[in-house]
């Protein structure tokens, strides 16, 4: 290992030190009363005070949160007073649905995003590139509950085209064993074709909202990217040697930009994850956004603190991803 | 060759593809699964009954476990038995024999005896957990409950109490849920660190309900299937529960025939469907109430005119009639209608002269300022700013403070509050529990063991505390019921509570289906009777 | 050098002296300077719209009182949820308050949330930048650290989590939506810094014997400010959407204060019989933050084409 990836690795384990740390402050701050969630709002006070003894609230921040760290080390991310379960485990059966709700989104945003950037730094000034740079704008300018809410009004309510929220419909509910978690993909694996069909529904218009939003950016970044490396010299140059048209465009232009475009894609998958959280809360889906705000919602801190710990470190981790990438395709980056 | 128009219409139709493919899965529910749409993300711990506090929680276990006693459910302010065929009291007050049916089995295909109901109330006061107060507040304690709650054989149970109570309470609270018989070997079985099997009883049944749990997702679903040794069998075999918080999805889902039935549908979604003959309104009471605290922590609201003219000022009828019609409706004592006991005086409506002129002889002509915390739900944020509007009117300005419900709860309870919108529900159906709470504080200290509204709002009334207590102690039933008529009396004119409306449930069932029967608590609705054709 | 077209009916002084090739002081280098940028965006049409529209939008939050027709607040239980009319232009809400006047003001509200949260972040955000750049060495690894820190969290997810430590309204939205905005700032004051540093002008200021402070004060930091503004608005539209955000999730302002975002939230309810009580305040955000992005791209084309 250099020394340079050492000290970036380094790097990491500070940032998510600095999360921990944060978010367990947070938790610690907020104005809801832990004790209240396990024995309600009645409990006569030295019920009180003996759960507050069992929670260890009793010690000194500093203690607790070098206890939370040493069972963190451990794999031991508390119980939830929610649901009753270790968090991991929660997080373990919350977590699929936001990848599979997140990937498909970014499967969608990639197909339609990318071509639409090159296409339009192929023409740039033409009403196709002003076309799609409104319809990335709007992309971006758009909150996703609105289009959500107005999505669920036209095709789910007025035309009856799509099906409702949740992830699955009741007769498939509890049919499909659970091998990823990702209902889809577990559907599929098992052959129950019908299972995947209705499950693929409920994934569509979620993924599709949510995919537009990302669709924009990757849209934007694509043409930036595209427009610089098209007036690179030695495209000029494959031009003058009289290559075709969408040659220079795919093969030259294109795999020029792949570099720098693969961390866009990294980085808009970290968006992604934030976007999910407005989107589960309109689509009822189940999935660790939906899991950390209820826990918000109920002081449930070791739930809030594991849900963010994760998703930061998926933040984390494919910040990092992008910038090695940057680094390996990208060699002006120094 | 990859051109733009293939592209694009590649993606569309990719993206498309599932809903054209996938008609069969929009037809109906199949007809032996029920789908019910409710707000299930308020259960907080799983569904043990020592532990489980909340509404939905309550409404669910009430269909997996069975309670000595019941409501019967045509009257809901008489006792009836539910495994237990008949009970005594003793002349003295101070001891109650539970006679047990006979053949009455466990999920598990264990028997259920007096032993199994005397290991689960002993379960309840040893684990302490958030109901444990139900059955506390009868001197029971983790010492001495082996001694005071024993078997006669496997058919007796006798409850002994260290202090006299009035039959009533005592029996009311052992109807509650927390009085559920768990199936003793069963839930040992699966005991793990002296924890009484608390852990395990949060994600699976053990009792002798019509259902018994089979999967949990919090905040998901909540799937029960038909308990195969159910003394009775319910006609549908597997029920589903959807997590739907918002009113206005749970009508769409229910119009789509995504879900049969609707359960917190908010006044606008019902009057957009009232008279629809493709649906079905069961309407219930029930002994929920609104009302709005006021802290006597506070100079101002020291002055019993200020109170006063906060009831007089606010415009019940409006907020009834507006807000929430056919949901909450106008009720200002502290007993709900339907508790025995409750009277339906109402005295306050809206009278901005008089609130005006008992404002001044507080000592206040031009008025004061105050804060009103508010849990963001509906009607509460609603309600909040109607509240706020009237006393603008009067001259005392409000400033809102929103917050979740538990934080609300927790300023409350540390007694940081001013003025504060809360909701109560009794624990139990005696009047006992609102009395208590509303009226009786003997120690207004820091370190006291009162944590009631009372105590949080700082309202120290020796006479109604005293009032209360005897009541508590008293065996002639028609004697307390005259204590607590003079007890709201005094109530609607001393106390820092504005009661303005008292909440009433209303499922809505699709066409074909019947036979949700609702309780008047939580605890007491059952899906037994559910069809569906 | 002037490449715009001095066309012939324009023959304005002011204009040949904002635009001549040998300006006679730096002032008027400068101010020659901003005119040529400002010709340049002017040609750009949707950076026109964009710029007009936030104008008015300012215009029409600034002049809210005499514009509404009622009392944002003014409730009337008996009209609720009414459709437009020549009474309610734009129809009435779930308390019978007029949507129209109520939009107005929440103008006030979205852009002063907006406006407080630049005024908040864009100082931090500089002064961490910059001062990490210039100095280098542990105080930029500790500041970088920190700042990685922030960046790690989701914005919406550690907003959210803010607010529900404070207490869901106006001033926790602002402070929290500031905490997770500067990053982005300070990271790209302290790129700006770092090139700068290594210039002669700023090797000259340090051989006059300007202390490290003045050197950031007064010569690094008007010098990130071009970049600052092009961020700022580009991050205008961030900033409406996460508020909006925070006020659906019932974590923003809260009611009966029209801010955009908590009007859906209180009436998403009513999307499908009233559908325009909660789309109305939505298309609100929808221009407010389209006219942001518009003006940020045109502006980001002028001044700072290097900046994505």
């Amino acid at each position: 290992m250099t020394s340079a990836s050492l000290s970036r690795l380094t790097g990491v384990a500070m940032t998510l030190f600095g999360l921990i740390l944060v978010t367990f402050l947070i938790g610690r701050a907020m104005p809801i009363d832990p004790v209240m969630a396990i024995v309600g709002d009645r409990a006569p006070p030295d019920v009180v005070a003996r759960i507050r003894l069992e929670l260890g609230l009793d010690r000194s921040l500093v203690e607790q949160f070098w206890i939370y760290l040493q069972h963190l080390l451990q794999g031991d991310l508390g119980k939830s007073v929610m649901t009753g379960q270790p968090v991991t485990r929660d997080i373990l059966q919350f977590f699929p649905a936001t990848l599979e709700l997140a990937t498909s989104a970014m499967l969608i945003a990639v197909v339609i995003g990318v071509p639409l950037g090159v296409l339009a730094a192929a023409r740039q000034g033409s009403l196709f590139d002003n076309i799609v740079r409104v319809i990335s704008l709007i992309g971006q300018s758009l909150p996703v509950f609105v289009l959500a809410l107005i999505c669920l009004l036209v095709f789910y309510v007025k035309l009856d085209f799509a099906p409702g929220t949740g992830q699955q419909d009741v007769i498939f509910q509890g049919m499909v064993p659970t091998i990823t978690g990702m209902v889809v993909v577990d559907a599929a694996l098992d052959g129950q074709w019908d299972a995947f069909w209705d499950a693929l529904a409920h994934l569509a218009m979620p993924a599709l909202l949510l995919a537009y939003f990302s669709l924009s950016v990757i849209a934007r970044m694509t043409r930036t990217f595209m427009l610089d490396a098209l007036s690179g010299e030695y495209i000029i140059t494959a031009r003058a040697k009289g290559l075709s048209g969408p040659r220079v465009l795919w093969r030259h232009a294109f795999g020029n930009i792949a570099g720098r475009l693969m961390t866009v894609l990294a980085l808009t998958y970290a968006g992604l994850l934030e976007g999910a959280v407005l989107t589960e809360t309109v689509f009822s889906w189940p999935g660790l956004g939906l899991y950390l705000t209820r826990s918000l919602l109920n002081a449930d801190m070791n739930a809030v603190l594991g849900a963010t710990l994760v998703i930061g470190a998926i933040y984390v981790g494919l910040n990092l991803l992008a910038d090695s990438l940057q680094r390996r395709l990208d060699p002006r980056v120094d | 060759m990859l051109t733009r128009r293939s592209l694009l219409f590649s993606a569309a139709a990719i993206a498309a593809a599932p809903y054209f493919l996938s008609e069969s899965a929009q037809a109906a529910t199949p007809k032996n699964i029920l789908v019910m749409a409710a707000a299930i993300d308020d259960v907080v711990g799983g569904f043990d009954p020592a532990e489980a506090y909340e509404p939905a929680s309550y409404d669910v276990c009430g269909n997996l476990y069975r309670t000595l006693v019941t409501v019967d459910p045509a009257d809901p302010t008489r006792m009836i038995g539910d495994l237990a065929t008949s009970w005594d009291v003793s002349e003295d007050g101070l001891t109650l024999t539970f006679q047990l049916q006979d053949d009455l089995v466990f999920e598990s295909g264990n028997p259920l005896t007096a032993e199994d109901a005397a290991f689960s109330l002993q379960r309840v006061v040893k684990l302490n957990l958030a109901p444990g107060h139900i059955l506390t507040q009868f001197g029971w304690t983790a010492d001495n409950v082996d001694g005071l709650i024993r078997t006669d054989g496997s058919r007796t149970l006798v409850l002994t109490l260290p202090e006299i109570q009035a039959p009533g309470i005592v029996l009311s609270c052992l109807s509650d849920l927390c009085g559920s018989v768990v199936d003793k070997v069963e839930v040992l079985k699966h005991e793990t660190d002296g924890d009484l099997g608390n852990n395990w009883l949060k994600t699976h049944s053990a009792g002798s309900g019509a259902y018994r749990l089979v999967e949990w997702l919090a905040s998901d679903r909540i799937v029960l299937e038909t308990n195969p040794n159910a003394a009775v069998k319910p006609a549908i075999p597997r029920i589903v529960i959807r997590h739907v918080s918002d009113p206005a999805t749970q009508l769409l889902l229910l119009q789509k025939g995504d879900v049969d039935i609707a359960r917190d549908l908010g006044s606008d979604q019902l009057k957009s469907i009232a008279g629809n003959p493709d649906f079905t309104f069961i309407h219930q009471d029930t002994l929920t109430l609104m009302y709005v605290a006021m802290n006597m922590g506070l100079p101002e609201l020291q002055k019993p005119q200020v109170r006063q003219a906060i009831k007089w000022a606010i415009d019940y009828q409006a907020i009834a009639k507006n807000i929430t019609p056919d949901l909450w409706n106008v009720w200002q004592s502290f007993l709900p209608k339907g508790t025995p006991g409750a009277i339906d005086d109402n005295p306050f409506q809206k009278d901005v002269a008089k609130a005006k002129a008992l404002l001044t002889e507080a000592g206040y002509p031009d008025g004061l300022s105050l804060t009103l915390d508010y849990p963001v739900r509906w009607p509460f944020s609603e309600i909040a700013q109607a509240v706020q509007a009237d006393l603008a009117e009067i001259g005392i300005e409000v400033q809102l403070l929103a917050g979740e419900r538990k934080q609300v709860i927790t300023k409350m309870r540390a007694r940081q509050h001013q003025l504060a919108m809360g909701r109560w529900g009794p624990d139990y159906i005696d009047a006992n529990g609102n009395a208590v709470a509303f009226c009786a504080n003997s120690d207004d200290s820091d370190t006291s063991a009162v944590r009631n509204p009372s105590w949080t709002n700082h309202f120290v009334d020796p006479e109604l505390t005293e009032a209360v207590n005897a009541a508590a102690r008293e065996l002639s039933a028609e004697k307390r019921l005259e204590t607590y008529a003079m007890v709201q009396r005094a109530s609607l004119e001393r106390s820092p509570y504005a009661f303005l409306v008292q909440q009433a449930n209303v499922a809505v069932l699709r066409k074909g289906v019947s036979g949700l029967s609702l309780g008047v608590l939580d605890n007491y609705t059952r899906y037994s009777g559910i069809q569906k054709v | 050098m002037s490449t715009y077209p001095v066309t012939a009916d324009s023959p304005a002084p002011l204009r040949s002296w904002l635009l001549t090739d040998s300006p006679d002081s730096r002032r008027q280098a400068a101010w020659g300077g901003a005119y040529r940028r400002w010709l340049q965006f002017r040609r750009n049409r949707l950076a026109m719209t964009g710029f007009v529209t936030v104008v008015l939008l300012i215009l029409a939050a600034l002049a809210a009182p005499l514009l509404a027709t009622h009392a944002p607040g003014a409730q009337d239980l008996a009209r609720r949820l009414e459709p437009p009319s020549t009474a309610h232009w734009l129809g009435t809400d779930e308390l019978g308050r007029d949507l129209y006047s109520r939009l107005l003001y929440g103008g006030r509200v979205t852009l002063g949330m907006v406006v407080s949260v630049v005024l908040l972040v864009a100082p931090i955000g500089l002064a961490v930048g910059t001062v990490a750049g210039y100095a280098g060495g542990l105080a930029d690894r500790i500041l970088m650290r920190i700042t990685d820190v922030f960046l790690a969290f989701p914005r919406l997810v550690l907003a959210l989590a803010f607010v529900a430590a404070l207490r869901p309204g106006v001033t926790s939205a602002v402070i929290a939506i500031a905490l997770t905005a500067w990053p982005p700032f300070a990271l790209l004051a302290r790129a700006e810094t770092l090139a700068i540093r290594k210039t002669d002008y700023i090797a000259a200021a340090r051989l006059t014997g300007a202390s490290p402070a003045r050197i950031v004060l007064r010569h690094i930091a008007p010098l990130c400010l071009s970049s600052l503004i092009v961020r700022v608005a580009l991050d205008m539209s961030g900033i409406i959407m996460t508020a909006a955000g925070l006020g659906f999730l019932g974590m923003g302002a809260q009611s009966p204060m029209p801010e955009w975002g908590t009007m859906i939230a209180t009436t998403r309810g009513y999307i499908l019989d009233q559908w325009w009580v909660p789309t109305i305040p939505g298309i609100a955000i929808l221009v407010a933050s389209l006219a942001f992005n518009l003006l940020g791209d045109g502006l980001r084309d002028v001044l700072d084409p290097k900046q994505e």
